[in-house]
């Protein structure tokens, strides 16, 4: 799977979660129009941390990446991170 | 709260009492206890003030609480008022140390679901910043917190006493919307959680203020966020505070790291003459201690004392120190802060534990980078039950329909035991 179908995937479970509908999930989305609140932000971020083994927000180097405010932002925030898990992990081998 | 709406306030509340504000004087108020239940934050601001001095009691209602909840609350309160409309008064021109020493009562969330009643004064609740520095020119308030809660009424209250402009959100503001006004008024001082703060940097409008000044409170800062904040906002110092509703503020640091130095850490008491020195903070038993004049005086209706016999309140966050700096590890109470939204744990064990299939719970805190905490459980099912994921369903459902979404566990976990400590009661830290 995908990092993008991964990210849509958890969006929409958490949508349906909470019987929420969704906008159409375009690249130029605004997340805070989506109408997902902090907490399914939250639920999804934790949801991807164990599915992709990567939380961007989390991480303290990622200083110099600017918080994701689109869907494609929030998408390519987390290949960057993903990205350079792989990149590590293949270093060490 | 320099400047009221001049159009009609929204008012969707209906009076609990028989007795109900007038708009014209606070002359009826003198001595009574008054709950305000205004939904609208910049005229409930005006007839806090208003009251200040006047009224013996202030019970400061937060919007989101219903109308039996503040039926109760005004019952458990002795409340003869309830003020509905807008008071307005010349406040701003009294001396409010002067006058009849009004009790601020401040709501915060109690393990029953049903708020805890947190009594201070004028006196308690500036005691940080009564004292402090010349206003900085052209400064203008700004705060993600409602303003009637401890967090935002501690930068109303600054901002009043100065004589600093602020620029107050409204309940049903969106993030974006206030960013937008906050900017648009030049806010140089911003406060919030570092949950409202990650929502605001998701937000297109973070770039609508420059702040100068940005601080986090309310819950445990993590440096991830710190940083954020700092590449986004380059110019401003980023400051973060412990403070709570019962202890008061702590204290401030301004270093731009998560923790704080352990050069903080006293065994003196308050010596209020000395700035920087009436507070006076200790780890005991490896929680956070805090003596000060800004601690509140009592709960309401409640015997337990929020500080013990030499003034020092047991924080119940608990500290690990590493070499110079001490970290924060969580509550001891297992106490769950999700966006600066508090959650028992028992609550949500005593909502799950409903479910026929569960035989226990342990409802714990999972770190999150953008609400601070998340709720999660781990459910030992009974045997022989099977089908995990209809039960996982079911026990949401079933939290679904007792609870707010944010004590809804995120994740469910089946173990197939709980560790019990030698309390015989579930073990609440690993």
């Amino acid at each position: 799977m995908s990092v993008k179908s991964a990210v849509i995937a958890q969006i929409r479970q958490v949508a349906e979660d909470n019987g929420q509908g969704l906008p159409p999930l375009t690249d130029e989305l605004v997340l805070l129009d989506s109408g997902l609140d902090s907490l399914s932000i939250a639920i999804i971020v934790a949801r991807l941390e164990e599915t992709l083994g990567v939380d961007p927000f989390s991480d303290p180097g990622a200083d110099e990446t600017p918080y994701p405010v689109t869907l494609g932002d929030f998408i390519r925030f987390y290949e960057r991170a993903a990205g350079e898990r792989i990149a590590e992990s293949g270093y060490t081998h | 709260m320099n400047e009221l709406p001049a159009n009609a306030l929204p008012n969707r509340d209906t009076p609990t009492s028989s007795a109900r504000g007038s708009a014209d004087s606070t002359a009826a108020f003198a001595g009574q206890s008054v709950l305000v239940a205004i939904h609208n934050a910049t005229a409930a601001a005006a007839t806090l003030f208003a009251l200040n001095g006047v009224a013996r009691r202030i019970v400061v209602c937060t919007p989101d609480l219903g109308d039996d909840a503040r039926r109760e609350v005004a019952r458990r309160a002795h409340v003869d008022m309830v003020v509905d409309v807008p008071l307005r008064s010349d406040a701003r021109h009294r001396d409010h140390h002067a006058h009849c020493p009004t009790e601020w009562v401040l709501l915060t969330s109690g393990t029953s679901g049903a708020p805890k009643l947190v009594v201070h004064t004028f006196a308690t609740l500036t005691a940080a910043f009564a004292s402090s520095a010349p206003p900085v020119p052209n400064m203008v308030w700004g705060t993600f917190y409602d303003v009637r809660r401890y967090g935002g009424l501690q930068i109303l209250l600054r901002a009043w006493l100065s004589g600093a402009p602020i620029v107050i959100r409204e309940p049903d503001e969106s993030t974006g919307d206030y960013l937008r006004r906050a900017g648009a008024s030049g806010v140089t001082h911003m406060s919030g959680t570092p949950s409202h703060w990650r929502r605001a940097l998701m937000s297109p409008d973070a770039r609508s203020i420059a702040p100068r000044y940005v601080r986090l409170s309310g819950e445990v800062a993590d440096q991830a966020i710190l940083s954020a904040l700092q590449a986004r906002y380059p110019d401003a110092r980023v400051a973060h505070a412990f403070a709570s509703t019962e202890a008061g503020l702590g204290f401030e640091i301004n270093d731009g790291l998560e923790g704080f130095p352990a050069s903080l850490l006293t065994s003196s008491g308050p010596r209020g003459d000395e700035p920087g020195a009436d507070v006076a903070v200790a780890v005991v038993d490896g929680s956070l201690r805090l003596r000060s004049m800004r601690t509140a005086l009592r709960y309401l209706d409640d015997d337990t004392p929020i500080a013990d016999a030499e003034g020092w309140v047991d924080t119940g966050d608990m500290i690990e120190r590493r070499g110079e700096r001490c970290h924060f590890l969580g509550r001891r109470s297992g106490l769950i802060n999700v966006g600066g939204l508090k959650v028992y744990p028992e609550e949500v064990e005593a909502a799950i534990n409903r479910h026929p299939a569960v035989r226990a719970s342990l409802v714990r805190s999972t770190h999150s980078s953008i609400t601070g905490s998340l709720v999660a459980a781990d459910v030992v099912l009974q045997p022989h039950v099977e089908g995990e994921a209809a039960c996982r369903r079911e026990i949401v459902d079933l939290c679904r329909r007792a609870l707010p979404p944010h004590k809804i566990p995120a994740m469910i976990r089946f173990v197939s035991a709980l560790d019990v400590a030698a309390t015989g009661k579930v073990a609440r830290r690993a």
